[in-house]
């Protein structure tokens, strides 16, 4: 086992009776970066997670820490960090005795705990029992246990939950400096946007199963659509249909957002700006864009979220609206797709997503739009 | 492998920052010793009301442990808190991170808190015999009387022994609301309404606080209560059986479940 793989998993799986938490997962860490960890909720991150730290054992295949199965390294705080749970600590007991009862188990003198404290931001509040911790100072307590030992290795489920953005923006110091120092930091998360600011390196699953792995910038490289963004006069939608037409015969995709104006693909922003000219039909904006890394993660996992929310009917609590009242704006004809509500992002690069196909073709699987 | 003598540091530590540590080993003791000094100081005002019987397997030291009934239950709480705050409060998965040896960590912790219960409860016991000798006025017996003071140190060590078998039962339950449900009313309720049936004594006298609270008797059939098939030392190992098949159960629970 070279310094290359510092966590290595080789087939992960885990079963919970029918259901299957983590699927065949494959992947390794390595030191001197940040390493992402992304997943909608439930995709089976903290899992992983706590097999790492041999709390949970596998169904099938394997994980090891330096080569080493977790529960065999010798004196593991001293190498592996983790703040799994901010508020897996006794709540009647104070910030430093519970630091202090993790410091003895690994032979770490009490002077760490004040300094770990300190780092942390807690030494004000040392004494006082931790049941009265708000959810960002059990993150920061939970970190300083994490970094008790002076670990190569660390490991963090969703550290900056909770936190105040000067919170967020520490944690993310933090991290990179740890891994500045040549550490191996694995951080999980379900905020691609956090990720991004902070990884070096993604690991994206969803369901249980590996979507990405790759550097954030391969990551955006691949997954990132260029549209263009056209708006026509909006007192005047008849323009508006007919540069459609004129775009969709000319082999681009046209979808349209609410607020009236078209996302366009497969149409180079100079042939718009022709088309438009060649129909007669005067723009108001034409833009290009790249869509975010944010949009790229969603699209990729849009078809591994476990956890989705529909509209809220009010079927029964609200009384009919009369159709004829309302805010003076006749209802309009959709004349072309709009972009899904879900969806708020470009529409996906053809056969890269997996799970953006299927939910293509499975459209009877899905649950309905509500637009 | 994180060294035996640190994590029994470590449990030290987690044992003496909590205050139920405090509240409900002080209410053993303090219970114990207060309602067994209000039966001797009873018995001794109404001694020529008991029949003769009674009168005649008179066994003050036996007496003056009468409190233990309800003070062994705050040794049940203790006992059952101390292993299922881990895991209520989740802390069990900070701990098994930092002592993957399992075993290691399940019978250090008990090991503490066994130890601080028989310290707890020979203090228990040793007060209770005092002050209810004193009570009983010319009834009374003396430590250096024959098995008082094997009576007496097995007054401590039952109370230890009850301690360490709900850390068991927590242990095998996962639970302090789960453990406390069920331990309460057996010790309290199920073994004592039992024990007093026909029929279901024969099996009632096998439970853990009947067989081990023999030890605690100097007069063989104390008060004219039932004979057992077992003395006082066959029934303090009656209830080491117990404590040991809990041990067992609550270690292969841990060792086999995800935390």
């Amino acid at each position: 086992m070279g310094l290359w793989r510092m966590i290595e998993a080789v087939g992960l799986t885990k079963r919970y009776g029918a259901k299957t938490a983590v699927y065949n997962l494959s992947f390794h860490v390595r030191p001197g970066t940040v390493t992402g960890f992304l997943g909608p909720n439930g995709s089976g991150k903290s899992t992983t997670m706590r097999m790492i730290l041999g709390l949970d054992r596998p169904t099938s295949g394997h994980v090891t820490i330096g080569g080493h199965p977790f529960r065999q390294l010798p004196n593991a705080p001293r190498q592996v960090g983790a703040l799994l749970d901010a508020k897996a600590v006794h709540g009647g007991r104070s910030a430093r005795s519970h630091l202090l009862s993790l410091a003895q188990l690994a032979g770490i003198p009490a002077q760490r705990v004040d300094e770990v404290l300190g780092v942390v931001g807690l030494q004000d509040v040392a004494k006082r029992r931790s049941k009265g911790f708000s959810l960002g100072m059990g993150q920061r307590l939970g970190i300083a246990a994490a970094l008790l030992g002076d670990p190569q290795v660390l490991l963090f489920d969703e550290p900056v939950n909770g936190l105040d953005p000067e919170g967020i923006l520490w944690v993310r110091n933090l991290m990179k400096k740890l891994a500045a120092e040549g550490r191996t930091v694995f951080v999980s998360s379900h905020l691609m946007s956090e990720m991004a600011l902070t990884a070096d390196h993604l690991i994206v699953i969803g369901r249980g199963q590996l979507l990405a792995d790759m550097s954030v910038t391969d990551f955006i490289s691949a997954n990132s659509a260029d549209f263009a963004r056209v708006r026509t006069p909006q007192t005047e939608p008849q323009q508006r249909e007919k540069l459609t037409a004129a775009l969709i015969e000319a082999g681009g995709r046209v979808m349209s957002e609410p607020d009236g104006a078209l996302r366009v693909t497969g149409v180079p922003l100079p042939r718009i700006s022709d088309l438009a000219h060649d129909a007669d039909v005067r723009l108001w904006e034409l833009s290009p864009h790249q869509a975010s890394l944010e949009e790229a993660y969603m699209r990729m996992t849009q078809g591994a979220v476990d956890y989705r929310s529909t509209e809220d009917q009010l079927a029964h609590l609200q009384q009919p609206q009369p159709q004829h009242g309302g805010y003076g704006t006749p209802p309009q004809q959709p004349v072309v797709p709009e972009v899904p509500q879900q969806g708020w992002y470009a529409p996906p690069p053809p056969g890269q997503n997996p799970y953006a196909a299927q939910a293509q073709s499975e459209p009877a699987q899905k649950p309905e739009d509500p637009r | 492998m994180a060294a035996v003598s640190a994590v029994l540091q470590s449990e030290w530590t987690k044992i003496r920052t909590v205050s139920s540590t405090v509240w409900t080993l002080a209410s053993a003791l303090l219970v114990t010793v207060a309602m067994g000094a209000a039966l001797c100081a009873l018995l001794q005002s109404t001694f020529d009301d008991l029949s003769e019987a009674e009168r005649a397997t008179f066994d003050p030291t036996f007496v003056s442990f009468s409190g233990m009934m309800l003070g062994q239950l705050a040794m049940v709480v203790f006992g059952v808190l101390v292993v299922g705050t881990e895991y209520s409060s989740g802390m069990i998965r900070t701990s098994l991170a930092a002592v993957p040896q399992r075993a290691t960590f399940l019978f250090s912790k008990i090991a503490v808190a066994g130890a601080l219960a028989l310290v707890v409860g020979l203090a228990t016991s040793f007060l209770s015999f005092f002050l209810g000798q004193a009570l009983l006025g010319e009834h009374r017996t003396t430590l250096g009387a024959d098995n008082v003071l094997r009576a007496v140190v097995g007054g401590g060590l039952y109370m230890g022994l009850i301690a360490v078998f709900s850390m068991g039962v927590a242990a095998m339950l996962r639970s302090s609301m789960l453990s406390l449900g069920i331990l309460v009313p057996f010790f309290f309720l199920v073994s004592q309404i039992l024990s007093a049936v026909p029929k279901a004594k024969e099996v009632a006298r096998y439970f853990p606080d009947q067989a081990g609270s023999k030890i605690m008797q100097v007069v063989p059939d104390a008060l004219n209560s039932e004979k057992a098939p077992y003395g006082p030392w066959g029934g303090l190992g009656i209830m080491l059986i117990w404590v040991a098949a809990s041990l067992l159960g609550g270690y292969l629970v841990l060792k086999r479940r995800d935390a």
